[in-house]
C-alpha cells in the first residue's frame, strides 16, 4: 500500500474501506420489428420463424437478420411445436430472478425445420435420461395465463419417439440436410 | 504514415426507432458496401462502437455483430467508446501495412433508457456519481463559471441556439426560462437513436472505390483530468492538443463539424480551437438537434466526409467528444487533396 | 513482416494479487498496482509513456461506465491519447493487440496497456445473466452456455470422463507456483476434484474458474527501445477473428474463427509445426475441457486427439512437452477483463525468463490466446525470445 500523509486531526480516525451506492435505471426495451411480430404470434400460441432471402434457411426465433450474411429476414414461416435436442446441460445453479427446481436441464431446442436451436427448459425427464437427439414437444402455459411474452413456454417435454442421431442433431443436421459434409 | 481515406458513409437517426439495432444497422452497413461494391470478405478490419450501460445490456455490440454478417469469419474488434475512436483503431492498423479496406461503424440507442441517469454512471463513482448530477447540471456548472470569468456571454449563447436552430431568434431564446440556470432548452440537446457505417481504404484502392476520397491528413486524440476540481474548466486542453497534432492549422479548413452538444460547449470549443464563431458554412445538422451517444462523434466525421464528396469544402475538420464536459477529444482533418 | 509494420516488443509486465475481492484497493489502486508493477519491470516512468489502451469487460460488473474516463489521471493518461477496448471475453488479449498495433503502425515508440475486472463491486454473475429483453431467461451464466458445446466434444470423441478434471488439477497445481493467483489449493487432491458437485452437468465445481478482482499491465515498445532492455519479448505474430454465435451448421465445439485465427497466426510466425516449435502456451480455458478443445482447434494436434494430450501429462509443467497454462490459466484466476492479458503477459514472462517458480527452462517462443462472447471472438499472439527473423 502506498505510504499516505494524513494530517494530524484526523489521523486517528477509522479509515473508510468502502462505499455502497445503489444504482438503478430503467429502460423501456423496443425489441425490433422481427421480435414484434414473433411475440404477437406467441401471444396466439404460434411459433414463428423467418426464412433467409440468401439460401432459405429457417432461423428460430427471428432476429431480424441472417448472421451469416447481415441480410434482413422479412419473410416469416410458422413452425410446428415439436422438434429435438441438439444439446443441453444439467444444471444445478439457480438463474438470478428466477425460482428453478434444481436441477433443472436446459437445453438447445431444434424445431422441426428450423436450421438453428433456441435456448429452453427440458422437464418431465429425468435428468439421467436425457439425450441429444431425444425428441420433444412443447408444454405451453394454461391459456389465461399466455400473453405478449417470450415465455409462454413453460417446457419442452419427450414424446418418446426415436431419437435423431448424433450425427443428425443440432448443429450438425444443417450440413446433413444439405448432403455435404460438416467440417466436424 | 501512409494515406487512408474515407470513401463511404451511411447514417440514420430518429428521436425514437421501433427497429432494434441489428435492423437499424443492416441497411446502413449494406449500403455502403453496396456504394463501394465490396463483399465482407474483401474488407481487410471492421472496428465499431458503442456502449453496455446506454443499451441497459451487457455484450450489447455482440448481438450487433449480425448485422455484419461475420461468417466466414472476420478480423473484427470493439471499443466501448464514440465510433469515431473504431475510426482511430481502424486507421492505426492501415498504418502497420496489413488491411487495405475497413468498415467502421457505430450506433446508439438513448431512447430506451433516462440518458440522464446513464450519463452519471460515468462520473467519478466514489465522489460524483452518488449524487447523481445530470448532465445538464454539470455541464451548467461548467456555463457559469465560464460566464462569471466573463470568457463567454449569454449573447454568444443565444446567438449559437439561432444558428444551430434550437430557436427561430433570440428573443425566442431569451423568453426560455433556464432549464439548468443559466442553461436553457435551447442551449441543451435532444437526444436521437441512430447510427453510422463507413468504408476506409488505402491509397491505392481509394481511387478505385470513390471519386473524391475524403484523405485523412491528420488525426489524433487527448484526455484531460476527469476530476472537475482539477482541471479548468474555461479551457479544453485535450482538444486544443489533438487539434495542433492533426494538423488542423497547417492550411484553412472550409467546414468544421464539432460534436458539441451544448451550445456552450460549441462557444468554447470554437475560441480553443480559433474556429469562427459563426461560420459561413456551418453544419446543416448541428449534434445539439440530434445527439446520439456513441455515435454523433462518427457522424460529425461522415458529414465531413459528405461535404468533400459533394465539393462543398475541400478541407474538413471533424471533432468527436467524450465524458463529461468534453474531456476526451478526437480531431479529423480530411481533405479533398492528398496532401 | 510478422505481425506488421515495424517491430514491437514486450518489456515490462506487471500484475496484481488475484482473488475474489481486492477490498484493500479503489479502482484506480487496483489499475496502479498492475500498471507500476509494469513500469517498473520496464525501468520507465510515468511520463515515459506517449498513450494508453485500457481493456475490461461489460461495465456491468463494477458499476461505472466508460470507466477510462474517471481512471485516465490514476494511469497517467492527462494529455495522452487513451484507448478502451471491449470485446467480450477476449477482451485482454485484444487490447494487448491494439496496443502492440499503435507500436507497429509507428504512431507511437513507448505504450502502457491495462486490462482489469473488478467485478467484486458489482454482481458478475448478475451481470452474465442479465436477462435479455424479449428473450426466455434461461441462462446461468457462462457455464449454462458452454457446458452443452462441451457435452458435443465428448460425445464426437468418445473421450474418458475424467480428462476434464485431470485439467482441473494440473491447473491448480500450477497456481501453486504462482503468487499472483487466486486459488491456492496445497491439499487439493485428484479425487476431491472428481468428487465436487456438478454444476452444469458435465461440468464440476472444481472444474469452473473463480470469479475475481485483478489487473495486468504490459509496457510494448518499438526495435530502438527494446533494444534498451535487458530481455524484451519480441511480438511475432498477432491476430483476431470474430463469427456469429448462432448460424446455420456452426461448428462450435471447434469454431471457425479460432481455426482461422490460429492459421494466420501460424502463418505471421513462420510456424508450420505448433506442437514442436511453441515451447509453452496460455490459453484461455476458463472450463476444464476447453484445454483439449483448444489444443485440437489451434492445431496443436490432430481434431479429436486433444484429451490424449491431456492424458499422456503433456501439458503439465512438470515433464510436459507442450505445458499449457503454468500460471494456472483462467481456472485459477478469472478477472474477466484481464484473463485475456493475463496470458498474452504470462507468455512474455515465459520468454523473458521471468516465470519465476512455473517458468519453462528454456522457453524461447510462447503463445497467448484468448476467447470470448459465444466462443465467437478470438485473439491470440506469439512472443519471442529473439527478433522475429521474417
Amino acid at each position: 500500500m502506498p505510504e499516505i500523509n494524513v494530517p494530524s486531526s484526523i489521523k486517528d480516525l477509522e479509515q473508510v474501506q468502502s462505499v455502497r451506492t445503489p444504482i438503478k435505471m430503467e429502460y423501456t426495451f423496443t425489441p425490433g420489428v422481427a421480435a414484434q411480430t414473433y411475440l404477437r404470434e406467441f401471444a396466439n400460441k404460434r411459433i414463428l420463424g423467418t426464412i433467409s432471402p440468401v439460401d432459405g434457411a429457417v432461423l428460430v426465433p427471428p432476429r431480424g437478420s441472417d448472421p451469416r450474411y447481415g441480410a434482413l429476414c422479412e419473410e416469416f414461416v410458422e413452425m410446428p411445436h415439436t422438434g429435438h435436442i441438439g444439446s443441453f446441460c444439467v444444471t444445478n445453479v439457480p438463474i438470478p430472478g428466477r425460482d428453478l427446481e434444481l436441477p433443472y436441464i436446459s437445453a438447445w431446442i431444434f424445431l422441426d425445420g428450423a436450421d438453428v436451436g433456441f435456448l429452453n427448459l427440458v422437464a418431465e425427464c429425468p435428468p439421467e435420461e436425457c439425450r441429444i437427439g431425444m425428441r420433444v414437444e412443447a408444454v405451453w402455459k394454461p391459456d389465461d395465463e399466455i400473453g405478449m411474452t417470450a415465455e409462454n413456454i413453460l417446457y419442452w417435454r419427450p414424446t418418446g419417439e426415436p431419437d435423431l442421431p448424433f450425427e443428425e442433431a443440432g448443429v450438425r443436421g444443417w450440413h446433413v440436410r444439405r448432403g455435404e459434409g460438416s467440417d466436424a | 504514415m501512409r494515406k487512408v481515406a474515407i470513401v463511404s458513409a451511411a447514417s440514420r437517426q430518429e428521436e425514437k426507432m421501433l427497429d432494434n439495432e441489428v435492423e437499424m444497422m443492416v441497411p446502413l452497413i449494406s449500403e455502403v458496401r453496396e456504394e463501394t461494391g465490396l463483399d465482407q470478405t474483401e474488407i481487410g478490419f471492421t472496428c465499431s462502437g458503442s456502449s453496455d450501460f446506454l443499451a441497459g445490456q451487457a455484450f450489447s455490440f455482440v448481438m450487433t455483430l449480425d448485422a455484419v454478417g461475420p461468417v466466414p469469419p472476420i478480423s473484427e474488434s470493439h471499443v466501448e467508446m464514440d465510433g469515431a475512436w473504431a475510426l482511430y483503431e481502424t486507421w492505426v492498423k492501415f498504418q502497420m501495412g496489413v488491411i487495405d479496406t475497413a468498415l467502421v461503424y457505430s450506433y446508439g440507442k438513448p431512447s430506451p433508457g433516462s440518458l440522464q441517469d446513464v450519463l452519471s454512471t460515468q462520473l467519478d463513482p466514489y465522489y460524483v456519481a452518488p449524487l447523481w448530477p445530470d448532465a445538464h447540471s454539470i455541464t451548467a456548472l461548467q456555463a457559469r463559471h465560464l460566464l462569471e470569468k466573463g470568457e463567454i456571454s449569454t449573447e454568444e449563447l443565444a446567438d449559437c441556439a439561432v444558428r444551430a436552430g434550437t430557436v427561430e431568434n433570440k428573443e425566442q431564446y431569451f423568453d426560455q426560462p433556464t432549464l439548468a440556470d443559466p442553461l436553457r432548452q435551447a442551449d441543451c440537446p435532444t437526444y436521437a437513436d441512430g447510427g453510422v457505417a463507413m468504408i476506409l481504404a488505402a491509397e491505392g484502392k481509394a481511387e478505385e472505390l470513390c471519386e473524391k476520397p475524403a484523405w485523412i491528413t491528420g488525426i489524433d486524440h487527448r484526455i484531460d483530468s476527469h476530476h472537475f476540481g482539477v482541471r479548468d474548466l474555461s479551457t479544453i486542453p485535450s482538444a486544443k492538443k489533438a487539434a495542433e497534432k492533426a494538423g488542423l492549422y497547417k492550411a484553412e479548413i472550409d467546414l468544421a463539424e464539432i460534436h458539441t452538444a451544448y451550445t456552450v460547449h460549441d462557444v468554447l470549443l470554437r475560441k480553443e480551437l480559433n474556429l469562427p464563431l459563426n461560420p459561413a458554412k456551418s453544419s446543416k445538422n448541428h449534434p445539439i438537434k440530434a445527439e446520439t451517444l456513441m455515435a454523433s462523434g462518427l457522424l460529425r466525421i461522415a458529414e465531413a466526409a459528405r461535404a468533400i464528396w459533394n465539393e462543398e469544402a475541400n478541407r474538413t475538420l471533424a471533432h468527436a467528444t467524450s465524458g463529461p464536459l468534453m474531456q476526451q477529444n478526437l480531431m479529423c482533418v480530411l481533405s479533398g487533396e492528398k496532401e | 513482416m510478422a505481425a506488421g509494420g515495424e517491430l514491437a516488443a514486450v518489456v515490462g509486465v506487471g500484475m496484481t494479487k488475484f482473488s475474489a475481492t481486492r477490498g484493500d484497493v479503489s479502482m484506480p489502486g487496483l489499475v496502479r498496482e498492475a500498471a507500476e508493477r509494469a513500469l517498473k519491470d520496464a525501468e520507465m516512468e510515468w511520463e515515459d509513456i506517449d498513450a494508453v489502451v485500457m481493456g475490461k469487460a461489460p461495465d456491468f460488473f463494477e458499476g461505472v461506465m466508460m470507466p477510462e474516463i474517471f481512471l485516465g489521471e490514476a494511469l497517467g493518461a492527462v494529455g495522452k491519447p487513451m484507448l478502451r477496448v471491449h470485446t467480450a471475453g477476449s477482451v485482454g488479449g485484444s487490447t494487448a493487440l491494439v496496443a502492440a498495433s499503435l507500436v507497429h503502425s509507428g504512431v507511437h515508440e513507448r505504450v502502457l496497456t491495462v486490462a482489469w475486472e473488478k467485478q467484486s463491486e458489482s454482481n458478475a454473475m448478475w451481470a452474465l445473466s442479465l436477462k435479455q429483453p424479449f428473450q426466455v431467461s434461461i441462462n446461468a451464466g457462462a457455464g449454462g452456455y458452454f457446458s452443452p458445446i462441451i457435452r458435443q466434444y465428448m460425445e464426437e470423441t468418445q473421450a474418458p470422463e475424467l480428462i476434464g478434471c485431470m485439467v482441473a488439477f494440473k491447473d491448480r497445481q500450477h497456481a501453486l507456483l504462482n503468487p499472483y493467483a487466486h486459488l491456492h489449493q496445497p491439499d487439493l487432491t485428484f479425487d476431491q476434484v472428481v468428487e465436487s458437485p456438478m454444476l452444469w452437468e458435465p461440468i464440476r465445481y472444481s472444474e469452473t474458474c473463480p470469479s475475481s478482482d485483478g489487473a495486468a499491465a504490459m509496457v510494448i515498445v518499438n526495435e530502438t527501445e527494446a533494444e534498451k532492455s535487458m530481455n524484451p519479448a519480441w511480438i511475432h505474430a498477432g491476430a483476431m477473428r470474430s463469427e456469429a454465435n448462432n448460424f446455420p451448421g456452426r461448428d462450435e465445439v471447434n469454431p471457425q474463427a479460432s481455426r482461422e485465427c490460429a492459421a494466420d497466426l501460424w502463418n505471421q510466425a513462420g510456424i508450420t509445426n505448433p506442437r514442436e516449435e511453441i515451447d509453452v502456451a496460455e490459453i484461455y480455458v476458463p472450463f476444464s475441457w476447453y484445454e483439449p478443445m483448444w489444443l485440437e482447434s489451434l492445431g496443436f494436434c490432430e481434431r479429436g486427439d486433444g484429451w490424449k494430450l491431456v492424458e499422456s501429462g503433456a501439458t503439465h509443467l512438470n515433464g510436459g512437452d507442450l505445458p499449457i497454462n503454468c500460471s494456472g490459466g483462467v481456472l485459477s484466476s478469472n478477472p474477466i477483463g484481464a484473463s485475456g492479458m493475463i496470458r498474452f503477459a504470462e507468455a512474455a514472462l515465459q520468454v523473458r525468463g521471468m516465470a519465476g517458480e512455473h517458468q519453462v527452462d528454456g522457453a524461447r517462443k510462447a503463445m497467448g490466446h484468448a476467447y470470448g462472447g459465444g466462443a465467437q471472438y478470438f485473439a491470440m499472439w506469439v512472443v519471442g525470445k529473439d527478433k522475429p527473423t521474417s
